[in-house]
């Protein structure tokens, strides 16, 4: 890393504040995506802190996408892309020779935009991720584990009288904590979610940010989204991405009163750019 | 990057909304200016009309309180367009209490003009000049978006506050010489008093304008010149 990263990172991460320092969770450090010959992120840094919620704004085709799915290397999937820099779990780098994609997985969940269970009973989609992790020895052990789960995703009232039901019979809103569920059932330590909410309606969506406000407890989340009154609704931080560059990162609260880059105020407040 | 706003009903309503505190703000300077010279001249009519005009500034109040209240619900607004939004409510409701402390100054004339005329009302035409003064700069910082006007005009409340405390001992001074002074210079008292507070509204307004500009608070020792609170004149010091 350079010297010249290293002040930008000092200005924008490091703003006075009489609070102790939260850790970090993760990291990144000059990270540059390219997809072929086209270059999709130009170099971000940026800390994600623990248990505080990240949320990455910025006009579609700005790479925050891309920097969401470098966080469990699911970009791995895609043929000639190429990721550069550094990006590291608890000072681990992610992309180490000895991480194993799979457990990599486990520690940063991911939830999609569109809510995706598996063709399964409600029990069995919860029950697969820690079955293949091997996480449960017996069926006692694994009916907690799913009990835990959708309660923790604040769904288990709903259907605790149907478990054997198909997943796919639920509510679009349902659905997705029940992929929230499904992510939190191995334990992971950051979630992820890219636009969780753009195909709920505003009452699902009220569930869903609160459920992201009770899961700070225990997670640490990154969560993309296009719905600004969304980002200044759940998250502690935010991040504007730009053409591939990470513009500004500060409190979210400084995001939306004050920005300091215009390309952001010009962004969130619905002006040319 | 240019600075309009994609939709432009949006841009259109905001600039009504700062439009509207500029003329609400032409309104207040008028009728502090007129209320100074019903007293300065004893124009009846004057100040009447001064009275009257008030119900035109809670017009406004209410007008702009009711477009902000509907851009904030219907609009989310956010940064910049958040705290023209913001400012603009506390402007409006800082004109509307320059308005009525104006509106009292009037009020006051009437009473003033039924008896002889003491010596320290020519204090209320000089703290009057100044307190237009200070009024037109923060009303033109406001239009110019200018910060150091704001911040000039917010430092001057203090040659007020000093003008103020001064007059506030010299009109002790002539109710202590003669018991019939009482009642003018009670007047003179508020009066003066409804001045200084109008200097206190515009500084409120030039550290909104500070807020809408620069985005955050403005911190900044004025001194604060107002010591009448401390004052205190004793018989003999008046005694020829």
């Amino acid at each position: 890393m350079t010297t010249q990263t290293q002040s930008r990172m000092g200005a924008t991460m490091n703003a006075p504040s009489a609070l102790p320092a939260v850790p970090v969770k993760m990291q990144a450090r000059d990270v540059k995506v390219f997809y072929g010959a086209k270059q999709a992120l130009k170099g971000i840094n940026l800390d994600i802190q623990e248990n505080r919620v990240m949320a990455l704004i910025g006009p579609s085709g700005c790479g925050k996408s891309t920097f969401l799915r470098c966080l469990n290397r699911m970009n791995d999937t895609i043929e000639n892309c190429r990721v550069e820099g550094r990006l590291t779990i608890d000072g681990d780098d992610i992309y180490g020779r000895d991480i194993d994609p799979v457990q990599l997985r486990a520690r940063v969940g991911m939830v999609f935009q569109k809510p995706n269970p598996f063709p399964k009973s409600i029990y069995d989609n919860i029950a697969y991720g820690p079955r293949i992790h091997g996480m449960a020895s017996h069926r006692d052990e694994m009916d907690e584990v799913v009990q835990k789960s959708l309660q923790r995703a604040g769904l288990w009232n709903e259907v605790k009288d149907r478990l054997r039901e198909p997943g796919t019979g639920l509510s679009g809103g349902q659905q997705q904590r029940l992929c929230i569920a499904r992510a939190i059932a191995v334990s992971p330590d950051v979630i992820l979610m890219d636009e969780p909410c753009s195909a709920l309606d505003p009452i699902a969506t009220a569930h869903i940010e609160e459920l992201i406000d009770e899961l700070r407890e225990n997670y640490t989340i990154v969560i993309v989204t296009h719905n600004m009154q969304q980002a200044a609704r759940v998250s502690q931080k935010t991040a504007f991405f730009h053409l591939g560059d990470m513009v500004e990162c500060d409190d979210t609260e400084e995001i939306f009163t004050n920005p300091r880059d215009e390309r952001t105020q010009g962004y969130i407040t619905g002006r040319y750019g | 990057m240019t600075n309009e706003h994609i939709v432009r009903s949006f841009a259109q309503e905001l600039q009504r909304l700062s439009n509207l505190i500029t003329q609400m703000g032409g309104v207040a300077e008028a009728q502090v200016g007129s209320a100074i010279k019903a007293v300065a001249r004893r124009d009846v009519a004057l100040a009447a009309q001064v009275m009257q005009a008030d119900t035109r500034l809670d017009e406004y109040e209410r007008e702009i309180d009711t477009e902000t209240i509907r851009l904030l619900a219907l609009r989310q607004p956010m940064a910049q367009d958040l705290r023209e939004i913001v400012s603009a409510l506390k402007i409006a409701s800082d004109l509307e209490r320059i308005g009525d402390y104006a509106a009292n100054v009037a009020k006051r004339s009437l009473a003033l003009a039924q008896v002889p005329v003491v010596r320290p009302t020519a204090g209320i035409p000089r703290m009057g000049r100044l307190v237009e003064e200070i009024l037109k700069d923060v009303l033109d910082a406001f239009i110019e978006r200018d910060v150091e006007k704001a911040i000039g005009a917010w430092r001057r409340d203090e040659e007020l506050d000093d003008l103020y405390t001064s007059l506030f001992r010299e009109v002790l001074t002539y109710m202590m010489e003669d018991p019939r002074n009482i009642t003018p210079c009670t007047h003179l008292l508020f009066m003066a008093k409804n001045l200084e507070r109008i200097g206190d509204h515009a500084t409120n307004i030039a550290e909104t304008i500070h807020f809408l500009v620069v985005g955050g608070p403005l911190i900044m020792d004025r001194p604060k010149g107002d010591d009448s609170s401390f004052a205190v004149v004793q018989p003999d010091q008046t005694a020829p």
